[in-house]
């Protein structure tokens, strides 16, 4: 039952400077799962506060890069009086091995978690290799 | 207040060194409240009234429970991951499980007209302050 497990807080980490963009504040890095399956590589991040629209993936020179911009404007107003975390865009790149078909990623949104879908290109999907 | 959001360019800037100025400050006083439980929970004033901002990504709305009654509020639910069955793991950052966190605010509020709102995986509860605890102005005659 590794289901009951109690969840611990993860502290956010912060972008490294040197990919940091030329705006003002500071940039997160999301906690990621990538797993792959026959077909495709799958990327999944927790973006919480970012909405389908703001969300963009890109694919160059085998390097994936997400990034998903908050709207902090929701904060306007609201005074800050205890806090526990930060807030800010997040922003990850991954370099990938596998041959990736770019005109055919997809991307699903719930919940704040974002499930980038990389689907492998026919010549980089597994063969069985027979053991003799 | 982070006085307005007339400059966008440096808004988020100013939003972040407001939160970061507040981080595990003295407002919920003597109560019970520390870091490191989970949900992480940021505290506002709004007015005379009050927004807590959780993070929660990932948890489905109809696994979220929230109970309120007099000064406590309490979140509890659980996070399930689930891949398919021929899922090979590159990387596994993300955790599931379940959390039951309580909230003891230092004000008087209404639990009755508490209102949450869950989306983005953000929760937000907008808990009125009771009407006796606001201030009231004081008339010098």
């Amino acid at each position: 039952m590794s289901d009951s497990q109690e969840l611990q807080v993860q502290q956010k980490r912060e972008v490294d400077k040197k990919t940091e963009g030329t705006a003002p504040g500071r940039v997160f890095v999301p906690v990621t799962d990538i797993f792959e399956t026959p077909e495709a590589l799958t990327v999944v991040l927790e973006m919480p506060g970012v909405d389908r629209d703001s969300i963009e993936a890109t694919v160059e020179n085998d390097v994936v890069t997400i990034e998903g911009r908050i709207d902090f404007t929701k904060y306007e107003g609201l005074q800050p009086v205890y806090t526990e975390y930060n807030v800010g865009h997040f922003a990850r790149s991954f370099e990938i091995s596998n041959k990736i078909d770019q005109s055919k990623i997809s991307a699903l949104m719930k919940d704040g978690v974002v499930t980038i879908m990389l689907p492998k290109v026919e010549q980089a999907k597994p063969r069985k290799i027979q053991v003799s | 207040m982070f006085a307005s959001f007339s400059d966008p360019f440096e808004a988020l800037l100013t939003l972040q060194r407001a939160l970061d100025a507040r981080i595990a400050s003295e407002w919920m006083g003597r109560g019970t409240a520390a870091i490191g439980s989970f949900p992480p929970i940021n505290m506002f004033q709004k007015g005379d009234d009050f927004v807590a901002v959780v993070e929660l990504p990932g948890v489905d709305k109809n696994d979220l429970e929230i109970e309120a009654k007099e000064n406590t509020i309490r979140i509890r639910g659980k996070k399930t991951i689930a891949y398919g069955e021929q899922a090979s793991v590159h990387r596994r950052e993300r955790i599931s499980g379940v959390f039951d966190r309580t909230l003891s605010v230092p004000i008087r509020i209404e639990p009755d007209r508490i209102k949450a709102e869950y989306r983005d995986g953000i929760l937000a509860l907008f808990i009125p302050r009771a009407e006796a605890d606001k201030p009231r102005s004081i008339k010098v005659s």
